[in-house]
């Protein structure tokens, strides 16, 4: 292959808000509630029903919109994109196609080369459809409507992605932004975060674009990832077999990693927007936009600032432990509380990530009590338990949550400071090990460490290292 | 009549719809859609340079409702609706996908 060719990417994002209840109906949002329970005449699109607005959405895409710099469209409005498919019941979704919410953002992400600018096209809010279950065994498909009316909001970025790992830093930007300002979960695998994503190839130095190709149906990064590799060969191999591309969508199968063009003719793409009758238009004034602005949390870029200056703790330790929202909480509520940064910074970065990394799981999935760390922690310092002692306890923590001073109670696991104790189990090891004992006496230094072991052992790792040594070392010089 | 709609406009328009229609019913809907095409020429006659586009009859803004669950277990209601149900959800010819 003699020519260089570079790869254009834009996506369309969509992200779930995290509202109790859905756009335009007073129906839950709950995940995983038994098919068709969240439904009312409303989400199922029955005849003569009116949606209003929740409130809570607007505030939410105007959060992130605000977040991601983009302009507020002052007065927006909804449209209604027509189309037929089974998981929308009222024959049309009801979007922003004129007037969106938020315009003309960008987001910096971080790439080999250094910063750099994603620019967003706009931001508009949405209705989600209704869920389809293939039936294998009768060749039917299942509607569950629970997920008909909940709120998106589709974020369209310009094409100024030019790689799998700027387009994952991309997301990441965006989910990191969405969770710190509690607007949505952004969960790949329920689908609360998806990407459709936009490709095309030309050669490198081409002004103009090549023609591209859409993909859908990708939930998780390992998958985009893949897609956007396996669509830029497909396409470099068409242009060097002097074939042309085809605009078109296309499907990412993960499992069998090749793409397939969905078809075409029932599947064309002419909406018919028009204006949504039964919404009135939304207008936002200034007022309330520095009403959101004055509320927005603080996100990522100023946490991470504020620890190194207020925690003292490494840059690293601060960029791992503010990299999901609900870390940083659970770090800064175990602070508040036993006042140890560095400690506490400690823990995260070893035991609990190691834990995480151990048993697959997400920040989302963390369920321990900051304050039965921040008890750990005070009760090691205090020297109530021993730092293995604390290991096995924090392993405790971290898997049922329990409480560390009622753990050691139950379990005897206190410090042994008692000396006659420590005596008596030192006493039965060198009694016991005649040979280690002549070795040590004899120059070995080596015997040492295993008369040592040996002591630790007999006090079930409970006592203070530092005072069995000590121990050890009087009894051989007697 | 100066608005034409032609064949293959008439037969897109029926598939994006999903409608078949017969012979004597596209020519009908044929020349229903080239009245309203002539009636909105004739609205583009008024000069409204100046106007702000209207987005709705009411001159009414701001509707909402606040985020507060009112409806509760809507599954048998909404299922009585269903042409085929199979348990708790709908069944209906295999899609793609
Ligand atoms: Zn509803
Ligand atoms: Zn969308």
């Amino acid at each position: 292959m003699s020519k260089q060719y570079e790869t254009v990417i834009g996506l369309e994002v969509h992200i779930e808000l995290a509202t109790k209840t859905k756009i335009f109906c007073g129906c839950s949002t709950e995940f995983g509630s038994a098919p068709n329970t969240h439904t009312c005449p409303v989400c199922t699109g029955m005849p003569g029903s009116l949606p209003v607005l929740n409130k809570q959405v607007v505030e939410y895409a105007m959060a992130l919109g605000l977040a991601t710099n983009c302009k507020i469209t002052q007065v927006c409005k909804f449209d209604r994109k027509n189309y037929f498919y089974p998981d929308n019941p009222q024959n049309y979704q009801i979007s922003q196609l004129y007037l969106p919410i938020a315009r003309d953002g960008y987001v910096e992400i971080d790439t080999q080369t250094g910063k750099k600018k994603v620019r967003i096209h706009e931001m508009h809010m949405e209705e989600d459809a209704g869920k389809l279950v293939h039936d294998e065994w009768d060749d039917t498909s299942l509607v569950d409507y629970n997920r008909s009316g909940v709120p998106l909001v589709e974020i369209v970025s310009e094409p100024d992605m030019r790689s799998a790992d700027e387009v994952i830093a991309y997301l990441e930007k965006l989910r990191m932004t969405a969770q710190y300002l509690g607007v949505s979960d952004c969960k790949l695998q329920e689908g609360s975060m998806r990407a459709d994503v936009n490709l095309s190839v030309r050669e490198v130095g081409s002004e103009t674009f090549g023609t591209r190709t859409e993909m859908k149906n990708l939930n998780s990064f390992k998958a985009i990832a893949h897609a956007i590799e396996g669509e830029r060969q497909r396409q470099i191999e068409l242009l060097e077999e002097g074939k042309e591309v085809i605009q078109e969508t296309r499907r990412w199968d993960d499992n069998k990693e090749h793409s397939y063009a969905m078809r075409s003719k029932e599947d064309a793409q002419d909406y018919r927007y028009f204006p949504e009758p039964d919404l009135v238009p939304i207008v936002i004034s200034d007022e309330w936009i520095a009403k959101i602005k004055a509320r927005q949390p603080e996100l990522r870029p100023e946490k991470l600032e504020r620890y190194k200056k207020e925690f003292d703790i490494p840059e690293y330790d601060a960029e791992l432990i503010t990299e999901s929202k609900k870390v940083a909480d659970l770090f800064e509520a175990t602070v508040e509380l036993c006042g140890k940064p560095k400690k506490a910074a400690n823990w995260i970065m070893g035991d609990m990530f190691r834990l995480m990394k151990e048993k697959g799981m997400e920040p989302e999935d963390l369920k321990f009590s900051p304050e039965h760390l921040a008890k750990l922690i005070d009760m090691t310092d205090e020297g109530t338990i021993s730092a293995a002692v604390a290991r096995k306890v924090f392993e405790q923590i971290f898997t049922d949550d329990v409480d560390p001073e009622k753990y050691v109670e139950e379990n005897g696991l206190k410090t042994v400071n008692d000396e006659g104790a420590i005596k008596e189990a030192v006493e039965k090891v060198l009694a016991d090990n005649p040979q280690a004992v002549a070795d040590y006496k004899g120059g070995k230094q080596k015997a040492f460490g295993a008369l040592m072991g040996q002591s630790m052992r007999a006090l079930k790792g409970k006592a203070d290292p530092a005072a069995v040594t000590k121990m050890i070392k009087e009894m051989l010089e007697q | 009549m100066a608005n034409k709609i032609s064949d293959e406009t008439i037969e897109y328009v029926g598939i994006l719809a999903k409608l078949e229609l017969s012979d004597t019913e596209k020519e009908d809907a044929k020349a229903d859609m080239e009245k309203m095409l002539d009636y909105i020429d004739t609205l583009n006659e008024l000069d409204t340079s100046g106007i702000e586009p209207m987005s709705h009859v009411f001159p009414v803004n701001n509707v909402f409702r606040e985020d507060v669950v009112t409806n509760g277990d809507g599954r048998e209601e909404t299922l009585a609706n269903a042409p085929q149900r199979k348990e708790d959800t709908f069944e209906v010819p295999r899609t793609i996908g």
